[in-house]
């Protein structure tokens, strides 16, 4: 065996590695403590910086998180007393403890690592902020991602980025944020915007209708983690499950969505045999999980049901088209989106017969919510296509392939309508 | 990326039973393992008494049960987990073993790690 031990000291690579897996609840916890996401980010870097000056030569220590935790509280301390940073959430905390400053240890912070984290959370989704605002927080910190890595997901540049979470964290402070204490009923509806925050980066990083760096595809597995982190957090939460059922289901495809050339494969022309059998696994369970906690299905649970009709389906041909078909209709139903009903005419149409897709097709031409959504010609130019009306579906392919921003769905569009 | 561990050590040395508190600091570390999303799956094996192996040598295939006597090192347990590089599943495995340093006296072993490949991506060229 030809191996390299490492020596006490602790090279750049594996601080960072412990940073990855601690800056999350390190921050979650200093947020409790100084109740200020601004100042929480900068006492965490604070300790990070320590870690860089002592552990290349004393090595990393045997709890680095607790090392961690400590080195930020003593900063913290340090710069209350110091008073460099009398700010409001200084204020809060003094006046909270009637006038005495208490940081708690790092015993308590440790018993508190759900609740903490779970409160990063709900702050980085925080109803003040910006869609935008909400996945660059969240994916800063909560996913521990740099900003570079950030700006490369969204194909932004590093300074917007910056720019953005600085503005952020303002908006926070000015809403007092982190000063909140949310009942029962606003923990539901924060909970709510935190899946909505994750399955956007989710889609982010599958959908990828522009560019093709590889962060995208890795957004995925980011998305993945924080439904991970978030059904430890919230175990009896039906629609956790469903979303992580959801994500791991459709990222089971992420392999045979492309071909050698990377044009897109349509889902009933994959070859079954590249969807990743742990992904399916794992979503099947998480959508059992979701299945037995909740009576009345939430969207993402419905949504992770009709995915799992496609995983359980040996092919194509063996699809239980009827259960997907109502299944749409239920989610359809509490939904009110139109692009369900896109979604559910294809199931009529593969249950029943093209022609009862395109009776439901038909009432949705005129709909405003649906201009622009190049699918609705797409699936309108399949259906009459196969019913035979070749003129109607070549003129429906070419005004989907002027509608779509994705160059190669644009050549796979074209080419349809020539063959029509 | 995805990586499994092994954590490996010898059967035949005499370490006793694994000691209570090890159990508790095992479970503390899968609660941290959930909570910061790198843990996807673990799990124990049995004793090697209750396996076999089962070998092809010399163009003819062999069944063996177990103990398997001649190993020196025999997995005890496995984990996956998911990282963002190969250095995080480096000190998640340091972490496993500085448990069993702190809590289960003069036990020695390995804990090995090896990448899962499950997007093309992963798969070296």
């Amino acid at each position: 065996m030809s191996e390299q031990s490492t020596p006490a000291g602790a090279a750049n690579g594996a601080i960072e590695a412990v940073w990855r897996l601690e800056s999350t609840r390190l921050i979650a916890a200093l947020v409790r403590i100084v109740r200020d996401v601004g100042m929480a980010e900068d006492l965490a870097q604070d300790a990070l910086v320590a870690a860089l000056a002592q552990w290349p030569t004393d090595g990393i220590p045997n709890n680095p998180g607790a090392w961690l935790m400590t080195a930020a509280k003593r900063r913290a301390i340090d710069q209350f007393r110091q008073g460099e940073r009398r700010d409001r959430s200084y204020i809060a905390i003094a006046r909270d403890q009637a006038g005495e400053v208490i940081v708690p240890d790092f015993t308590s912070a440790l018993d508190h690592v759900e609740d903490d984290v779970l409160r990063l959370m709900f702050v980085c989704c925080h109803p003040s902020l910006t869609t935008d605002a909400q996945t660059t927080l969240t994916l800063k910190l909560v996913g521990g991602l740099t900003t570079r890595e950030i700006a490369r997901s969204f194909l932004s540049t590093e300074a917007t980025i910056a720019q953005r979470v600085v503005r952020a964290k303002r908006t926070l402070a000015d809403a007092r944020a982190a000063l909140e204490e949310p009942d029962a009923a606003e923990r539901r509806e924060r909970l709510a915007a935190v899946l909505v925050v994750v399955y956007l980066l989710f889609n982010e990083g599958y959908s990828a209708t522009t560019g093709d760096d590889w962060m995208r595809p890795a957004l995925c597995d980011e998305a993945i983690r924080l439904g991970r982190i978030l059904a430890a957090l919230v175990p009896n939460d039906a629609e956790v499950h469903g979303l992580s059922a959801l994500m791991e289901l459709q990222a089971s495809r992420l392999g045979a969505r492309t071909g050698e050339d990377g044009e897109p494969v349509l889902l009933l022309d994959q070859d079954r045999s590249r969807w990743d059998p742990t992904h399916v696994r794992r979503g099947l369970a998480a959508l059992d999980r979701a299945e037995t906690l909740g009576a009345d299905p939430g969207q993402y649970t419905l949504q992770a049901a009709i995915a799992a009709c496609h995983a359980r389906a040996r092919s194509a041909e063996a699809t239980d088209w009827v259960r997907i078909a109502s299944l749409y209709e239920q989610l359809a139903r509490i939904s009110g989106s139109p692009v369900v009903e896109v979604n559910r005419a294809v199931a009529l149409s593969m249950a029943y017969g093209p022609s009862a897709g395109l009776t439901l097709i038909d009432q949705l031409v005129d709909l405003p919510a649906l201009r622009g959504y190049h699918l609705l010609p797409s699936v309108r130019g399949d259906l009459l296509d196969k019913l035979g009306r070749r003129d109607e579906a070549r003129a429906e392919f070419e005004r989907a392939a002027a509608m779509t921003k994705n160059s190669r769905e644009r050549a796979l569009l074209l080419e349809r309508a020539a063959r029509s | 990326m995805r990586f499994m561990t092994f954590i490996k050590s010898d059967e035949s040395m005499p370490y006793g039973p694994p000691p209570p508190s090890l159990f508790e600091a095992m479970g503390q570390y899968a609660m941290e393992g959930a909570v910061n999303g790198t843990l996807v799956e673990q799990g124990g094996l049995g004793s090697s008494e209750q396996g076999a192996i089962v070998s092809l040598a010399d163009g003819s295939i062999t069944t063996h049960d177990g103990p398997f006597t001649e190993a020196k090192e025999l997995i005890g347990g496995y984990a996956v987990i998911e990282v963002r590089s190969k250095d995080e599943a480096i000190e998640l495995a340091r972490r496993l073993l500085q448990i069993h340093l702190d809590n289960w006296p003069g036990w020695e072993g390995s804990c090995e790690v090896r990448q899962l490949f499950v997007n093309p991506v992963d798969v070296p060229a």
